[in-house]
């Protein structure tokens, strides 16, 4: 059928149908009454206004007063910055060092690394699976050691190196040996951990250059992978050792 | 998935005095946290919601391990992987280098501190879970019902809660006769591993003696065990990243084929690391040999009593202290 634009009026008319009765039709927009002013006895009544403007109105003042408030920090804070997360909390603009590049942010106190990375740098690779500390699908490197970035507060990395899985190749592109290594030992099958388990393996070659296979294993067992390509990732790690 | 933790006021002192003072100030909103790996979770549940976090890895004084002469000095806020590749520990107390080397998963133990695995709380599922049983402040128990999961529960000393201890260096701390020092309002107090941690008889909604408004800022290890033979040993269900079922830590000195002395400890089958001092009393001046393992393994579990899922942990405890008798041999 073709679609006008009285097409209500076509159905009704074609097959004599009849519209429920619509509650918007007889609406009709009241002033508040007295009872709902009485609930706000700190508001005179003329201040009072419909929901959706006081909302609007809400929200602007809202924004304005926390810039106001950001830059209240940034103009009096001086250089005890230290002194200041002491007795005031930590400041919300910090700079973060991920993969080799300072990063400003703005930082909520109770975000996690892996928030931060996925959702305000954009460095997807990083995965949130468990988000408990369990898995290992968020593992990223924090001066060389293995962290889960999901039980880490963004605020406790300030001052050290954060490597993610998307700093591991080479600034051309060329993949690191352990990556090249998990693809041709087919390592991923779905893919979710890898990253994790990238991370994870590269982290031990930082430290460990040439690990027997116990080492290798043990290194990983951080990381879970519900495909079960436990073998492929350990034969990959093997295949990369040496050469990193 | 769980949710994003609540949202809280993040402190990051740089020295005691400034913790001690926000701690003060903040009373039982107050929440320490250093790797977090037992906070978050807590967090993330919306079990805990503290208004304000203090978050004392900034302070560099809690950091590393160093020898002090009578004894050696571990920071609180020395990682379990620090612990791990120590030299100096790995030299006088391989029990704790191996007891720290089986917490949970590599990435844990980089950011997860020793002070942070004595002070956790225990991995009671209901109490996990917001339960509000007698150490979340309620009248009851969900853990101790005739339905209830509880094979990971206590074999011993439940008073009212049968939770357990999930710590491992716990038991090897215990057993290495280590001491704590506690900071509070700018004095500090030292209490022996063994009084650190505190059973529901003692205090139902701790698990050790720290309070709000208490750091636990050092451990001291004793040079009196350096040097003997140790054995740690952990029985989980996943041989990674799980909690503890029973660990069993033990130092011995033997001198002619008999136990001068000798101190083990069990954890996982009571709220706090269980002493097995009838182990200890039938090695001391004994011939090691077949006949203490059996003797071992018969007294080891002594007393238990268990609920309806955790029958399993009285031979495991016996098998256990049994294997660390023949460790000796």
């Amino acid at each position: 059928m073709d679609m006008s634009e009285n097409w209500k009026e076509d159905v009704a008319e074609s097959e004599e149908f009849d519209f429920p009765p619509d509650p918007a039709d007889d609406f009709e927009w009241v002033p508040a009454t007295k009872e709902v002013a009485g609930n706000m006895p700190d508001l005179p009544l003329e201040t009072w206004q419909s929901p959706s403007t006081s909302r609007r109105e809400f929200l602007r003042g809202v924004v304005c007063s926390g810039v106001a408030v950001s830059a209240a920090s940034y103009l009096w804070a001086g250089n005890s910055s230290e002194a200041r997360a002491a007795v005031r909390g930590v400041e919300r603009l910090v700079t973060l060092n991920i993969n080799g590049k300072n990063r400003r942010v703005d930082v909520a106190p109770n975000e996690t690394l892996a928030h931060t990375l996925r959702y305000k740098l954009g460095l997807t690779g990083t995965k949130i699976g468990c988000n408990r500390a369990e898995c290992g699908a968020c593992t990223v490197l924090a001066d060389n050691t293995t962290i889960y970035s999901c039980s880490t507060l963004t605020h406790q990395s300030r001052g050290k190196k954060i490597t993610s899985v998307e700093g591991v190749a080479a600034p051309d592109g060329t993949l690191h040996p352990i990556q090249q290594a998990f693809i041709d030992e087919l390592g991923p099958q779905c893919g979710f951990c890898t990253p994790g388990q990238v991370v994870a393996a590269v982290g031990l070659l930082k430290k460990n250059p040439k690990p027997t296979e116990d080492e290798a294993r043990r290194a990983l067992s951080g990381n879970l992978c519900r495909c079960g390509a436990y073998d492929h990732y350990l034969k990959g790690v093997m295949r990369a050792s040496g050469r990193a | 998935m769980t949710d994003v933790m609540h949202s809280f006021d993040l402190f990051a002192p740089a020295s005691i005095e400034e913790a001690a003072k926000l701690l003060d100030k903040h009373g039982k909103e107050a929440w320490i946290v250093a790797g977090g790996k037992d906070s978050f979770d807590w967090f993330k549940d919306r079990v805990k919601r503290p208004s304000a976090v203090i978050d004392i890895t900034g302070l560099k004084q809690l950091h590393g391990v160093s020898d002090k002469g009578n004894y050696i000095s571990i920071g609180a806020l020395s990682t379990l992987s620090e612990i791990e590749d120590s030299s100096l520990l790995k030299k006088n107390f391989p029990l704790l280098v191996e007891a720290a080397g089986r917490v949970a998963s590599p990435q844990i133990r980089n950011s997860g501190t020793l002070g942070g695995n004595v002070a956790q709380d225990t991995r009671c599922s209901y109490y996990r879970d917001g339960f509000p049983c007698y150490r979340a402040g309620g009248n009851t128990c969900y853990a101790n019902t005739p339905t209830a999961m509880n094979r990971e529960h206590a074999l011993f000393e439940a008073s009212r809660c049968v939770a357990v201890t999930p710590s491992d260096t716990g038991p090897a701390l215990v057993a290495l006769e280590a001491d704590m020092v506690i900071a509070r309002d700018g004095k500090t107090r030292t209490v022996s591993a063994e009084k650190f941690f505190i059973g529901p008889a003692t205090d139902i909604t701790r698990m050790t003696v720290l309070e709000k408004g208490d750091i636990l800022t050092e451990v001291r290890v004793p040079k009196k065990w350096a040097g003997a033979k140790q054995y740690f040993e952990k029985v989980a269900d996943r041989e990674t990243w799980d909690f503890a079922l029973v660990n069993v830590a033990m130092v011995a000195k033997v001198s002619g084929g008999k136990v001068s002395d000798v101190r083990m400890a069990c954890g996982g089958v009571q709220c706090t690391p269980r002493r097995l001092s009838n182990v200890e009393s039938l090695m001391k001046g004994e011939k090691v040999g077949a006949e203490m393992e059996t003797l071992a393994k018969r007294v080891a579990a002594r007393g238990a009593k268990a609920l309806n899922y955790n029958h399993f942990k009285i031979p495991l405890m016996g098998n256990l202290a049994a294997r660390a008798v023949r460790s000796l041999a």
